[in-house]
């Protein structure tokens, strides 16, 4: 029989030309998309922009296109659960979350991909840019053929068994070649956003959905420098970020730079440039690609955000699911909630959440 | 052979071929307007109206007594908007009475004259099975009633009301009863006097014929008026150009339907009956919903514990098997039934409901595949093995 595959589209040019390369290839491909919880508004009418009315059509007409099947699958409450709550619980715990390594941990590679394999499907394909590759007996997550739109950053957090029946037709290849590939199979060229980074907002301002949200998270309180003297106040913890300079609300001669966030004394530390940077980064709820914790130092290129360059760094494991980080050069914008990932060549090891 | 198996008439059926052959001249050769005068117009006119005559005596109605409409949908806003209208011009009764099973052509029709055009709206109750009491609607009558408007026959549960018991309550207050029979037609008999009827809507589709045309009988000289200004069609009551070779592959599509419809009630009733004997039995927790023998023929209902009626379909789906569910949106944004949910069914079981809706080529292979599969499939996604 041949391997039946479920392909995540979302109507855009990427996931439209994974689904046409597995069915070029001959496998039994079906389209599925994920009904996504969105906060209720005005600007996107209610809906989340990962799954609009227009993306679903324009999924559905690809699918048709390509003569597969194409089903919309509803996951608004366990996204609601697991990434809408995570978000707002993070960031009023003072750290900026990632929602997308959060949504591709349990939403893509657990709720879809669950369903996927219920229904017949022995691989979730994705039109993500990164690969997969089995080499003796482990399963290896690698970037990207294109640099410049590797994604496996946010797919860092899924592991063997996922790995296993994951695939990534395009990833092997360049976006101008996916593009041109997509011309030849005669499939609308329609990119969507960049970036659908916190697709669940109605007007992607997280502050206001915080405020909404959490408005107790919101306590106003002091701003001090890095000596601690008091030089002015702040609205609420959440609302700024480390490396921050806009929006911090105090004039003074040298420009201001947000440094730490203090919750237990709800202390908004701030100061000149020259005061950024930090080196030595802890990190925790690590997630080993293969499985097998390393527990002795090693070399490794760290990514500590989405579209960061990674930089070198001494690994130094402390056990199996917690490490520090001492990076070559230091950093101006290590931000608690993010995640550092860790690569060797193209070999994505793992990665874990920044706590300091 | 097409191993997909189509259980899902219920949603549409395919045009049958004798139709289409009445309707393809139609649409190149004798394609005039029936308003015109010279003989095009009048080739156009004696099709239109011997289509007319068709259905009249399906309906067992008089011809200017049929008005052809777009849709089952439009027959159904035509019948509630055309008596509301009318009421409302003569400005003094304003209460309807529907029951709370009805198709959303009327259900949402319902309301919004309700709240747009402040009309007093009661819903009825049903009972388990999906049947309105005859008491219930001798209660809810007032003084100021204009119109009660049950549908026939149910499009997700396939309960079959008792029309003519219900429309003898109204008939003794003088009030209005409209049916919406568009699951009814080429099912059941559709004899306006029988029933005791005032209006009744059908829909080409539902009977093999095309999809976008339909019907409202009106019975003569009732309180009723036009909601679309334009041409005089149609006795004045519904304006436009009539859609000539669509109303004619509906005639057609009814009176084969009516010539054949005991035959294929028979056949049907056993397959049916061996659908939900065989799933009920070899599926656990699992209920018919609906009347046990009340129902349509073609019609196979369910609702199944600890089940998405949504990935059901998909399911199925995947093993080319086409059904439906009350709960299934292509946007996967599925709402429990509001039809089950009316005969008392939690939302949580209303979402996961399967509707098998047989066709007059459906056979017992097919079934025979549904009833292997079903079981399988119920007990992977339950992830029981
Ligand atoms: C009971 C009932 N009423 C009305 C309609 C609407 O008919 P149409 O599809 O022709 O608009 C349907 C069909 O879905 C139906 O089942």
């Amino acid at each position: 029989m041949t391997k039946k595959i479920a392909v995540g589209m979302s109507g855009g040019v990427d996931s439209s030309v994974a689904a046409a390369l597995l069915k070029n290839q001959g496998y039994d491909v079906f389209g599925i998309m994920l009904r996504l919880w969105s906060e209720p508004g005005q600007s996107t009418n209610g809906q989340n922009r990962c799954c609009s009315p227009e993306s679903i059509t324009r999924a559905r007409q690809v699918a048709a296109m390509l003569d597969i099947p194409f089903y919309v699958l509803d996951a608004k409450n366990v996204f609601h659960e697991s990434v809408v709550s995570f978000f707002i619980d993070k960031y009023s715990s003072g750290v900026t979350p990632n929602p997308c390594l959060e949504c591709n941990k349990n939403i893509r590679w657990g709720h879809l991909l669950e369903k996927s394999l219920a229904m017949g499907a022995s691989h979730l394909a994705t039109g993500h840019y990164a690969r997969v590759d089995k080499r003796g007996d482990k399963w290896f997550l690698l970037r990207g053929s294109d640099q410049n739109k590797d994604q496996s950053y946010a797919l860092s957090m899924i592991g063997q068994k996922e790995l296993k029946h994951t695939l990534f037709p395009i990833g092997k290849y360049t976006k101008n070649k996916i593009r041109d590939l997509a011309k030849q199979f005669d499939l609308p060229v329609a990119e969507r956003q960049e970036s659908q980074d916190l697709c669940f907002l109605a007007d992607r301002n997280y502050r206001r959905f915080m405020h909404q949200y959490a408005p107790k998270s919101m306590k106003p309180g002091p701003i001090t420098n890095s000596k601690g003297e008091k030089i002015g106040d702040h609205k609420g913890l959440p609302l700024y970020t480390i490396g921050q300079r806009k929006g911090i609300g105090i004039s003074a001669k040298e420009p201001l730079y947000v440094l730490e966030k203090n919750m237990s004394t709800n202390t908004l530390i701030v100061d000149k440039h020259s005061k950024l940077g930090k080196n030595h980064l802890s990190v925790n709820k690590v997630n080993w690609i293969s499985g097998d914790p390393i527990h002795k130092n090693f070399r490794a290129k760290v990514q500590l955000r989405y579209t960061a360059r990674a930089i070198s760094a001494w690994i130094l494991p402390k056990n199996d699911k917690e490490l520090n980080i001492k990076l070559d050069k230091p950093i101006n914008d290590i931000t608690p909630g993010q995640a550092a990932v860790f690569y060797q060549n193209d070999s994505c090891l793992g990665g874990g959440i920044i706590i300091t | 052979m097409n191993k997909r198996i189509y259980m899902d008439h219920a949603a549409t059926t395919p045009v049958d071929p004798e139709v289409l052959e009445v309707m393809i001249p139609l649409f190149t050769t004798e394609y005039g307007n029936p308003s015109s005068i010279h003989h095009w117009g009048q080739r156009s006119e004696y099709i239109l109206h011997s289509s007319r005559e068709t259905i009249s005596k399906s309906l067992n109605c008089e011809t200017d007594e049929i008005i052809f409409t777009s849709s089952g949908t439009e027959s159904d806003n035509l019948a509630l908007r055309g008596i509301a209208l009318e009421a409302y011009h003569r400005n003094k009764n304003n209460h309807m009475i529907i029951s709370s099973i009805e198709h959303p052509a009327i259900m949402n029709t319902a309301h919004d004259l309700k709240t747009k055009y402040g009309f007093e709206l009661t819903i009825l109750p049903v009972n388990q099975y999906g049947l309105v009491e005859p008491h219930d609607l001798a209660n809810a009558i007032k003084e100021n009633t204009i119109l009660v408007s049950i549908m026939y026959a149910n499009n997700e549960i396939g309960v079959i009301q008792p029309i003519s018991k219900l429309s003898e309550i109204t008939k003794a207050s003088n009030i209005l009863f409209h049916t919406d029979a568009v699951q009814a037609a080429g099912q059941l008999i559709l004899d306006v006097k029988s029933l005791g009827v005032d209006l009744m809507s059908i829909s080409g589709h539902k009977f093999y014929g095309p999809k976008g045309i339909g019907a409202l009988y009106i019975k003569r000289n009732i309180p009723f008026r036009s909601t679309q200004t334009g041409g005089s069609q149609e006795n004045g009551l519904r304006a436009g150009t009539e859609n000539v070779p669509l109303i004619a592959g509906m005639a057609k599509a009814l009176e084969i339907s009516m010539s054949r419809y005991k035959d294929d009630t028979i056949k049907m009733t056993q397959l049916r009956n061996l659908l939900i004997d065989t799933i009920l039995q070899e599926i656990p927790d699992c209920y018919i919903t609906g009347h046990k023998k009340q129902r349509l023929p073609n019609n196979a209902s369910f609702v199944f514990d600890n089940i998405d009626g949504n990935e059901l379909i998909m399911n199925l789906d995947i093993y080319d098997i086409a059904a439906s569910s009350g709960s299934a949106c292509k946007i996967g944004n599925p709402e429990p039934s509001i039809v089950l949910q009316a005969i008392g069914l939690s939302s949580n079981l209303s979402l996961g409901s399967l509707r098998l809706s047989i066709g007059r080529n459906t056979n017992q292979d097919q079934v025979n595949y549904v009833i292997t599969m079903l079981p399988k499939i119920i007990s992977k996604m339950r992830g029981t093995p």
